[in-house]
C-alpha cells in the first residue's frame, strides 16, 4: 500500500537493467499451468502439502471416489439392465473431455445439462433407474470419475448460441449483491483474490478442481454445494442443487477460468 | 471509489449529503457531511461491550477483514481491510458511525457489510430477514469502543 511511486519511477528511469530485475522478482512464481494470464487456479492458493497432495494419485484422498466410480461404471442398473458401460464403453475415451466442455446446452431438455444432471438424464431416460441423490455417495462418485477423464485438459465452455443467455445470467449472478451481508461473488473472489479473511486466503473462486476433496469435509463435494456454501456465509437464502441458477453460475464460473486444466479431484481446504 | 479517508477533504469543504431515512423498525438517522452527527439510541455507547461485540463471530466479525494490534490475542485478523490501530485518531465519531451503520454511503463498491440496515437487500436467509446485523445499542457500543483505539 505504502509504495514509493515517485521513487520507483526514478530508479527505473535512472537503470533500465533494474527494471528487468523488478519485473522478475515481482512474478517470482511462476505456475505453469495452473496460471491463464490473470486467471489462476485454486491449486495456486493452497498450501505446498495439499498441492502435493493433489498432484500424486496414490496420496490424493478423493481418488477413492474416482475408484468407487470405476465400479459403478460397470454396474447394470434399472429396468432396461444396462450399464454405463453398455452404452459408454471404455470411459477412458468416451468421457474424456467432458468435464472440459461441460455445461453444454442441450437442444433435446432445452436447458444446460451439466454432468450431473446430464447422468441423470441417462441413468432416467437410458436406464429407466432412479436418478442419484445430488450430493449422494453414487453422485459423487461418478462425478469425480467421469471429470477425472479429463484432467490436466483446458476448460472451455461454449458461451454463444443458445447458451449465451445462461452465460449472461450467470454473469448477472455473480455481479449482485445478495444477503444479509450484502456482498456479491465478485467482492471475495475478483476484488479480493489473494486476501485473508478470517484464516482463509481468498482464491478466485475457480470451479476447474470439482468435485473437490476438502480437507474440511473430509470428502469430496460438489460445485454447487460450495456455492449454496458460499452463498450461506453472506447470510444469503440458497438455490437448490441443479438449479437454473446454479447451472447458469457453473457456465459463468467455468468461463472464468477458461483455460484453466480440469482437477478433478483437486484438494482444497 | 472513495475511501473514508479521501474524502476528509470534501467534509473539510462542507459538501452536505442528503439525509437518509430508514424505515421499519430502525432507528432513523441523519447523515451529514459523510458522518452521522448524533447517536442512535441517544446517548453514549459502552466500549467495553462494544469491544465483545467487534470481536463475535456472530455480531461484528470485524476481525474477519481488519487488524487491530491491542486484541492479538484472539487469533486470525484478516487482511482484506485497513488496520484500524489509530482509528480514533484520524475519524471523528460521526464518520465511525456512518462507517460502521452503512459503509456503502461513503464506498458504493466497499465489501464491507452495512451493520444497520434493512432495505434494498436481496434473497436474505429466513432467520436473518427483516434484522440488521447490529442493534442501535450494539452500533453505539462498537462506535464507543472505536474511539478507544488511538
Ligand atoms: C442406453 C444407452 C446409454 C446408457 C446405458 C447410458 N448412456 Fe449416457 N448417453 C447415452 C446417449 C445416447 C448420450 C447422448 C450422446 C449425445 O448427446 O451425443 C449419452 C450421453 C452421456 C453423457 C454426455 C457425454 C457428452 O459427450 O456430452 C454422459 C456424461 C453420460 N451419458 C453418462 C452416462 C452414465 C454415467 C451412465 C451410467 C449411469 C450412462 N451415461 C448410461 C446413452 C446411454
Ligand atoms: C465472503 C466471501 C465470499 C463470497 C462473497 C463468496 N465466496 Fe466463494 N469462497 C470463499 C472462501 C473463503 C472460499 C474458500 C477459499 C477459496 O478458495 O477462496 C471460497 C471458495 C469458492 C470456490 C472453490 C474454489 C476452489 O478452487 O475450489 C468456488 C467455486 C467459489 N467460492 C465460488 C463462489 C461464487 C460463485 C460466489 C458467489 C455466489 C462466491 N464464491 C461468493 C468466500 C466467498
Ligand atoms: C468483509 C470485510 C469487512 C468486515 C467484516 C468489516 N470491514 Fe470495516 N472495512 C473493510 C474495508 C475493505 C474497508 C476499507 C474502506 C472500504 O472499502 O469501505 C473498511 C474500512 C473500515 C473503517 C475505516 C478505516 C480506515 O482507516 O479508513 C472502519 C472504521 C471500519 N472498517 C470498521 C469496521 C468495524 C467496526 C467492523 C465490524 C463491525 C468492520 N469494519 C467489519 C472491510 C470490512
Amino acid at each position: 500500500m505504502k509504495t514509493n511511486w515517485n521513487r520507483i519511477t526514478l530508479i527505473a528511469a535512472a537503470c533500465a537493467v533494474c527494471v528487468g530485475v523488478f519485473a522478475t522478482s515481482a512474478n517470482a512464481t511462476d505456475w505453469g499451468p495452473y496460471q491463464v494470464d490473470d486467471r489462476r487456479s485454486g491449486y495456486t492458493y493452497m498450501t505446498d502439502e495439499s498441492r502435493a497432495m493433489q498432484v500424486d494419485s496414490f496420496q490424493n484422498p478423493g481418488m477413492i471416489w474416482v475408484e468407487q466410480g470405476a465400479d459403478l461404471w460397470n454396474e447394470t442398473n434399472g429396468k432396461a439392465g444396462k450399464s454405463c458401460a453398455s452404452c459408454h464403453g471404455d470411459a477412458t475415451e468416451s468421457m474424456k473431455g467432458v468435464a472440459a466442455r461441460y455445461p453444454v446446452y442441450d437442444e433435446k431438455a432445452k436447458k444446460l445439462q451439466n454432468v450431473e444432471t446430464r447422468i441423470n438424464t441417462c441413468l432416467e431416460k437410458n436406464m429407466q433407474a432412479e436418478p442419484y441423490k445430488w450430493e449422494s455417495k453414487e453422485m459423487l462418485s461418478m462425478t469425480t470419475f467421469i471429470n477425472n477423464q479429463s484432467l490436466g485438459m483446458p476448460v472451455d465452455v461454449k458461451i454463444d448460441g443458445a447458451a449465451a443467455e445462461w452465460y449472461e445470467k450467470g454473469k448477472a449472478f455473480y455481479y449482485e449483491r445478495r444477503g444479509q451481508l450484502d456482498m456479491a461473488c465478485k467482492h471475495c473472489h475478483e476484488d479480493n483474490a489473494g486476501g485473508i479473511i478470517r484464516a482463509n486466503t481468498l482464491s478466485q473462486g475457480q470451479a476447474n478442481g470439482f468435485p473437490t476433496y476438502r480437507l474440511k469435509w473430509q470428502k469430496v463435494g460438489s460445485l454447487h454445494r460450495r456455492f449454496r456454501g458460499c452463498n450461506k456465509q453472506v447470510r444469503s437464502a440458497p438455490f437448490g442443487n441443479g438449479s437454473d441458477e446454479y447451472l447458469a453460475l457453473e457456465l459463468y464460473v467455468k468461463w472464468r477460468g477458461r483455460g484453466l486444466p480440469v482437477e478433478t479431484p483437486a484438494v482444497r481446504n | 471509489m472513495p475511501s473514508l479517508k479521501t474524502l476528509i477533504p470534501a467534509i473539510a469543504a462542507s459538501v452536505l449529503l442528503a439525509g437518509t431515512a430508514t424505515a421499519g423498525d430502525l432507528v432513523s438517522y441523519k447523515v451529514v457531511d459523510y458522518g452521522i452527527p448524533s447517536s442512535l439510541t441517544g446517548k453514549a455507547g459502552d466500549a467495553a461491550a462494544g469491544e465483545k461485540t467487534f470481536v463475535n463471530r456472530k455480531l461484528g466479525n470485524c476481525l474477519a477483514c481488519h487488524q487491530v494490534t491491542k486484541l492479538s490475542a484472539h487469533p486470525f485478523h484478516g487482511e482484506i481491510g485497513p488496520s484500524l490501530d489509530g482509528v480514533a485518531e484520524r475519524y471523528e465519531e460521526p464518520q465511525l458511525r456512518l462507517q460502521v451503520v452503512n459503509a456503502k454511503e461513503i464506498n458504493p463498491d466497499t465489501i464491507m457489510p452495512a451493520f444497520y440496515r434493512t432495505e434494498g437487500l436481496h434473497r436474505v436467509l429466513k432467520n436473518f430477514k427483516g434484522k440488521p446485523v447490529l442493534t442501535a445499542e450494539q452500533v453505539e457500543d462498537v462506535v464507543a469502543y472505536l474511539k478507544t483505539l488511538k
